[in-house]
């Protein structure tokens, strides 16, 4: 399916989608609410068919622009089988961010959503095994990649 | 090349093993994270019940330097030296990534000359990659010569690479916009010896390790990864074509001058470890291929194309992907339009084809454990960036 089509079949699914062009492939704005039926829909439509996540992340949009959200968690989707791309977006509050794990529905989410979990301090609500995976044991509490993280001892600003 | 004797014909009829021993308990064991089958730094904590093997729980970050930060205070022209240090051994194929990524972004034409270059590097990158897999595969299952072999052929690359790139493992060859640097003259002769040369070995190989009845035996129906599996937990590259996935980027999505060179995707139906071997051996005839199609027709003219001194992205996000040795490398670029990226991710392939070990490992034995791990070709360093 072209944009065109994924935009019309993705607007009958979740009516409340926010739709952007602006990149490569068409983005989707999503609320936190309204992700895991999304997402269950885009994995088992017979049409959209996204079995392939091949990439999750999270941006943290705190410091420069006051008026952009908080953090944004990122999904990139593609299926094996019609080869089409989509990219999926949901805005978090930095103060409680929370959303829905995916590692259900594909695998691979499991070790990106702990990944984002100790990096960004992003909570997946009904993960399975939601612990540190690349931090060491005790590092709970401080998430690095986010923009306001500091570290005197061992970060050298230029 | 298989050769079918009793031993394989009567391994079907072996009893299923007894997944749970009366009166054995859980046991807990470490692998790593040093211990030389995990090739680098990968603690794995393993839970068994007799000799089978019950889960497999995976610790990073032993060397995790966070490349992704480290990238956000480096402006455009310099984060593509970082990502050398990722997968270190398809470091062009990484640099490749990164460059057309902040071409993307600043529509840069890279000239025809860099196009050709970058796809025989990047060949040339595989099959070095792919030489040291295979030599470490069949030093894991106990085979000590192969190990010799690979690196024999290895050290041509690694001479060719040294005259042009000066490096002869993190090589920084590739800007944005083209290459650092002019072919070196010897070049097409060094390269062309390397191939008449490589045609000849890569025929040993199979013959020393592919057709050996005892290697065969340790990777027939080990680590089995089934298509579904394969695609749900992100598998790319040899591991997923092993499962019959068809996900080569160089095939679906072509970058550079791939979409002018003929070459085949390698794809295997077993979804054991020998399949995902037989892909990585099959594939490095493919690149020999891509190679003897481009090594006399490099295009005359320009290697770089002319850019700015400061190079500034538009506000926006770009995402780039190619086919290392290991798989699909994404890399993703948010913009807020200054020198440096506001955040950048790296999709590296080892991290997703790790994910998936759990799953191969369950129910099998302690020792086939050390097969999968070969097979799966893992960089510790492109998994913990």
């Amino acid at each position: 399916m072209n944009n065109e089509e994924l935009k019309i079949k993705i607007t009958e699914l979740l009516p409340s989608a926010i739709f952007d062009e602006t990149g490569e492939w068409l983005n989707i704005h999503v609320t936190p609410t309204d992700w895991l039926s999304f997402a269950i829909q885009l994995r088992n439509d017979d049409l959209l068919f996204f079995d392939y996540l091949f990439c999750l992340t999270c941006i943290d949009w705190t410091k420069p622009a006051e008026e952009k959200p908080d953090l944004t968690m990122v999904y990139h989707f593609s299926s094996t089988k019609f080869r089409h791309h989509i990219v999926v977006k949901s805005n978090l509050n930095s103060s409680q961010p929370q959303i829905e794990t995916v590692s259900n529905i594909w695998q691979t989410a499991n070790f990106l959503e702990r990944e984002v979990y100790e990096m960004f301090g992003v909570n997946f609500l009904n993960h399975p095994d939601l612990r540190l995976l690349i931090l060491p044991d005790g590092w709970e509490g401080k998430n690095p990649m986010r923009k306001n993280f500091e570290d005197p001892i061992n970060m050298i600003k230029l | 090349m298989f050769r079918e004797t009793e031993i394989l014909k009567t391994g079907s009829q072996i009893l299923p093993i007894k997944q749970n021993l009366e009166g054995a308990g859980d046991f807990v064991i470490n692998v790593g994270p040093q211990h030389p089958a995990t090739h680098g730094v990968l603690h794995l904590v393993i839970t068994l019940n007799g000799e089978t093997i019950k889960k497999v729980e995976p610790h990073l970050g032993y060397i995790h330097r966070s490349i992704e930060k480290m990238c956000e205070r480096l402006n455009f022209r310099q984060f593509i030296y970082v990502t050398s240090r990722m997968d270190y051994l398809s470091a062009h194929i990484n640099n490749h990534a990164c460059a057309m990524c902040v071409e993307k972004g600043m529509q840069l034409e890279v000239p025809d000359r860099a196009q050709v270059i970058r796809v025989i590097m990047d060949e040339l990158t595989r099959i070095a990659s792919h030489e040291l897999w295979w030599g470490a595969m069949a030093m894991d299952i106990g085979a000590f010569t192969p190990f010799f072999h690979a690196f024999r052929e290895r050290e041509k690359i690694n001479e060719i690479m040294e005259e042009t790139c000066g490096a002869r493992l993190t090589m920084n060859y590739y800007v944005p916009g083209g290459l650092m640097s002019d072919l070196h003259p010897n070049f097409q002769k060094k390269v062309k010896e390397f191939i008449t040369l490589f045609k000849l070995k890569i025929d040993e190989y199979d013959e020393l390790v592919t057709g050996n009845i005892i290697f065969i035996n340790r990777m027939k129906g080990v680590g089995i990864l089934s298509k579904e599996d394969a695609v749900s937990y992100g598998c790319s590259g040899p591991a997923a074509r092993g499962s019959s996935v068809s996900n080569d980027i160089r095939k679906l999505y072509p970058y550079a001058v791939y979409d002018k060179v003929q070459f085949d995707e390698i794809l295997e139906t077993g979804c054991d470890s020998l399949a995902r071997y037989m892909v990585r051996i099959r594939e490095m005839k493919q690149s020999i291929h891509i190679i003897e199609q481009l090594i006399d027709n490099i295009p005359e003219g320009e290697f770089q194309a002319k850019t700015k001194a400061v190079l500034k992205l538009p506000k926006g996000e770009f995402y780039s992907r190619v086919e290392t040795a290991r798989g699909e490398l994404g890399v993703y670029i948010v913009s807020e339009g200054a020198t440096t990226p506001y955040r950048i991710k790296f999709r590296s392939p080892g991290f997703s084809n790790l994910s998936a070990l759990d799953k191969m490992a369950r129910g099998s034995k302690l020792g086939d454990l050390v097969a999968m791990m070969g097979t799966l070709d893992l960089v510790i360093p492109d998994i913990d960036r």
